[in-house]
């Protein structure tokens, strides 16, 4: 996308706002906070995402991350009642690693943002604007590369999910029958199996509320 | 951009955004005046002319009520959420397009944007409705309000798909994700046509997304008071009641939209944006009318036969659907 006032502003916007945010996920001490501000960092990057170009990932984005997966987390926590974490130090011994990896990736940054022109030629099956527009857009670029060159890495990921959705539901229901066999009473009416991403979801929360 | 693309983009938001917050209003007294005629009775008929009033006095008795803040609430995420609720059902009106393009100068297309990944926009904005559901219940510090979000969250998330199953099945048959190019795909035959299937599932979905009756198990008044907003008051309320309001006016015209044509239908020459925004809202208000006949209608759902109606028999029917929809599109070109 062209370089104006407009592009140059929302960057700004976006990247210190999204920064800001996921610097709030982590040292908010109270875990529906933290998914909130997870929320918020996913909701900026999708806008960089639209001012480079790519609307289909930006929606996929918050359709995908905001829309199902953090709201699977909120579920979670609604249910165990984690109010709030002891007040603890945000930081612990982690940080002695955490400072030269933090410095790596720095590097690796103004790397890539100083020798971008080079390194995105050097990339294979990279999509350059004008491929793109002649491909008649970016979300058909993304069809074309997933459904041709990468067509087994995008089954074999597709299998690795369904296979995944399945333990979730096996273990759910292996949950369920030693639950049967401890309380006869309560076997009745029970429709965990409903979905096995809510059953997922629900599953911490019934264990630790069986403690 | 030059200045008058910008004047042009900010009418058209302005436009956009007041019709919606004007409109509520006549909508909330037309829905209970409906009602009233329905269940032989006479509805409100007591402030103005025949209660034309009703909706501005409820209005100003929102607006002077204390406003109520539970005790140990999350103060800020009880705040943030009626605005959650609102944001992403008025922010996904920014797709729907109203008319075909008119030429006043320069060419104007009817719509706020035209997106090249539009419906998937609709979809993710609809994901970010149930924000506002959880924010609220879990923020209240009620158990009451607690157990609501949590019905009405899983609620929202199951009939998702449902809808995304419906509205993939369109996607194949307009061969693109943009509205404008969905709404000419219909040029010569409506969707509803090849796609009742879908367009069922739609409407279901979109019923139960907006927690209306026969699923609005979220609100239930008759036996449950109030799920996840029971805790909130005044204006802050008022929010919930608007986002229920835009929600249904926004799934009525994107059902016109991907099924019955959008803005297509007889027009006059010379008048085809007049005549494009009228059928729009025609076709607009008749799901509206849905819309409060099942709830004048219909009885609610129990909660298991909500998941079971969904997981085991729209899902299904959902799927083959898609299946079905891909395997002609492919025979057929």
């Amino acid at each position: 996308m062209a370089d104006n006032l407009e592009t140059t502003v929302a960057f700004w916007y976006l990247a210190i706002a999204a920064v800001g945010a996921g610097a709030l996920m982590l040292v908010a001490r109270n875990p529906v906070h933290s998914a909130i501000s997870l929320v918020i960092v996913i909701f900026h990057v999708a806008g960089l995402f639209v001012i480079l170009g790519a609307g289909f990932l930006a929606v996929a984005q918050i359709a995908i991350y905001a829309g199902a997966i953090v709201v699977l987390f909120l579920f979670t926590l609604m249910m165990l009642d984690m109010r709030r974490l002891p007040e603890e130090r945000v930081t612990h011994r982690q940080i002695w690693l955490g400072i030269p990896l933090g410095i790596l990736l720095a590097i690796e940054g103004v790397v890539v943002s100083v020798g971008t022109p080079e390194i995105s030629a050097s990339i294979k099956g990279a999509f350059p604007p004008a491929t793109v527009s002649e491909l008649g857009g970016s979300t058909q670029a993304l069809a074309v590369a997933l459904f041709n060159e990468f067509t087994l890495p995008f089954l074999g990921a597709s299998v690795l999910l369904t296979a995944a959705t399945i333990g979730a539901i096996v273990l759910a229901r292996r949950v369920e029958a030693h639950e049967q066999a401890d309380f006869p009473q309560a076997a009745s009416g029970s429709n965990t199996n409903d979905t096995a991403a809510q059953a997922d979801a629900a599953e911490p929360a019934l264990e630790e509320s069986a403690r | 951009m030059d200045f008058w693309a910008w004047l042009i983009l900010i009418t058209k938001v302005l436009a956009v955004f007041l019709l919606f917050a004007i409109g509520a209003m006549p909508l909330v007294l037309l829905e209970r005046w409906i009602l009233g005629r329905m269940q032989s009775r006479y509805g409100p008929h007591r402030v103005g002319w025949r209660g034309t009033l009703q909706t501005a006095a409820d209005g100003l008795k929102l607006g002077i009520k204390e406003d109520m803040i539970p005790g140990e609430s999350d103060k800020g995420v009880y705040w943030f959420a009626p605005v959650m609720m609102v944001m992403p059902a008025l922010a996904a009106w920014a797709i729907v397009p109203f008319g075909p393009e008119v030429e006043m100068g320069r060419t104007i297309g009817l719509w706020i944007a035209d997106l090249n990944v539009g419906i998937l926009f609709f979809l993710a904005m609809g994901s970010l409705g149930v924000y506002g559901v959880v924010m609220s219940g879990w923020s209240s510090n009620s158990k009451y309000a607690h157990l609501g979000a949590l019905r009405s969250s899983a609620q929202v998330i199951s009939y998702e798909l449902v809808m995304g199953l419906a509205v993939l099945a369109v996607i194949i048959y307009a061969g693109s994700l943009s509205l404008i190019d969905i709404v000419n795909a219909q040029a010569g035959l409506w969707f509803i046509v090849p796609q009742l299937i879908g367009f069922l599932l739609f409407v279901i979905a979109a019923v139960a997304e907006t927690n209306r009756a026969p699923f609005d198990l979220p609100e239930a008044e008759s036996e449950l008071v109030a799920g996840f907003h029971v805790e909130y008051s005044g204006m802050r309320w008022a929010f919930f009641f608007m986002a229920e309001y835009a929600n249904m006016l926004l799934m009525s015209a994107i059902v016109a939209t991907l099924f019955l044509g959008g803005w297509r239908g007889w027009t006059i020459p010379g008048l085809e944006a007049l005549t494009g925004v009228i059928w729009f809202l025609l076709k607009c208000s008749v799901f509206m009318f849905g819309f409060f006949l099942l709830r004048a209608t219909q009885p609610r759902f129990r909660y298991d036969q909500l998941m079971n109606f969904c997981w085991k028999i729209l899902i299904p029917i959902g799927v083959v659907n898609l299946l079905i929809a891909a395997g002609l599109r492919m025979a057929w070109s």
